[in-house]
């Protein structure tokens, strides 16, 4: 009898056993972190968790910043091919001064919670850049509308941000404007009945097919 | 020793007459003073016209000018710009002219619901205007023009 049950007893007993060692290391690990400190000096461990401090937020955010160029979204050829060849043409890349808009400028919201939120919703786009979900120019074009769908809602939703980020409502002046142009902003922008977005689509890429989209035929 | 002579006088003569046809300007409307074996400078391009004011036609038949800048305007399979404003059911918003009726017509000449397709490419007929001046002038007269003459046809 005793036997037969050895056997498995024993295994459940070592088995057991690792749940308590891990158990009594994490309490122990506990206890060691709730109490203050024997060995360093308080200078020292706010020091060092200072300089840890720095270095851990100056990666994370140093990383965040790369990932915020028009270099890193352009590394991948759906973005380079597609877009970015896009893009040159327009007057956001080429124009009499030489500003210009990188990828971020407009895709990317500026402030710090709002571009984390954007960060977090790319990681789909990574899955679509492992999966190849765009990665013919066929492909992109089907994909066109959906794409372009997505980011004329959140330019509809935050009131055209990303363009108002350089383009001021309050700081243009209407009489260097063309006749067509002033008309238009006092009467739409100015009211606030149409945000950037509603009329100025298909700027800074190719438009998809329009059918449908609201104001177009 | 006389034949050395005159191939050196021929050499002179021909090297005389080719500059002097280097040197020659023609001056035309088109060219403008350079050379005519010179490339000569390019004008500056000039800006479109830019306004909100429709232009006169020449003759009843005219497609109308743009008398504003298309910049950018895409107009393909996926969309038309033009239309956003000049549309049927646009132009209370924008207040710009619609597209004419006969852009409904088929070749047929029957009216359909939309633009024709033969006529969805509106730069096929229908352009902005330079403001640089014509280095050749014009002298068309139009209609009119030519009807208030007091002899019908002729100049006065």
């Amino acid at each position: 009898m005793t036997t037969t049950a050895d056997g498995p007893n024993t295994a459940l007993k070592t088995k057991r056993g690792f749940i308590a060692r891990s158990w009594d290391f994490a309490l122990e690990l506990w206890r060691v972190l709730t109490r203050p400190s024997s060995v360093f000096a308080l200078g020292t461990l706010v020091l060092a968790g200072f300089v840890a401090g720095v270095i851990f937020w100056g990666g994370f955010n140093t990383a965040l910043e790369i990932t915020n160029t028009e270099k890193f979204c352009t590394g991948c050829h759906e973005m380079k091919d597609n877009v970015f060849a896009e893009l040159k043409s327009t007057i956001h890349f080429s124009n009499r001064s030489g500003v210009r808009a990188t990828c971020p400028d407009c895709h990317v919201p500026h402030n710090w919670t709002d571009k984390i939120a954007r960060k977090m919703q790319a990681s789909k786009e990574v899955w679509g850049k492992i999966f190849g979900t765009i990665n013919t120019r066929e492909k992109f074009q089907d994909h066109r509308l959906e794409l372009a769908a997505h980011e004329w809602a959140r330019f509809k939703a935050n009131d055209s941000l990303e363009c108002r980020n350089c383009h001021s409502a309050d700081s243009m002046d209407i009489t260097k404007q063309s006749p067509r142009a002033s008309v238009a902003h006092q009467r739409f922008l100015f009211t606030k009945e149409k945000t950037c977005i509603d009329c100025h689509k298909g700027i800074a890429h190719q438009l998809p097919d329009m059918r449908g989209v609201p104001g177009w035929q | 020793m006389m034949n050395r002579f005159g191939i050196a006088l021929l050499a002179f003569a021909v090297a005389a007459g080719a500059s002097s046809l280097t040197a020659q300007t023609v001056t035309s409307g088109l060219r403008g003073p350079a050379p005519l074996n010179d490339e000569g400078p390019a004008p500056p391009i000039l800006p479109n016209r830019n306004t909100a004011e429709r232009e006169v036609r020449n003759y009843p038949e005219q497609p109308p000018v743009i008398p504003h800048t298309i910049d950018g305007y895409q107009i393909d399979l996926n969309g038309n710009k033009c239309l956003s404003c000049h549309a049927r059911a646009r132009t209370a918003e924008s207040q710009a002219p619609m597209v004419s009726i006969t852009h409904f017509m088929d070749r047929d000449g029957q009216f359909l619901a939309s633009i024709s397709p033969r006529r969805f490419f509106c730069t096929e007929c229908h352009v902005p205007q330079s403001t640089a001046n014509p280095p050749v002038s014009n002298d068309f007269t139009d209609i009119d023009t030519l009807l208030s003459r007091s002899s019908p046809g002729g100049r006065r």
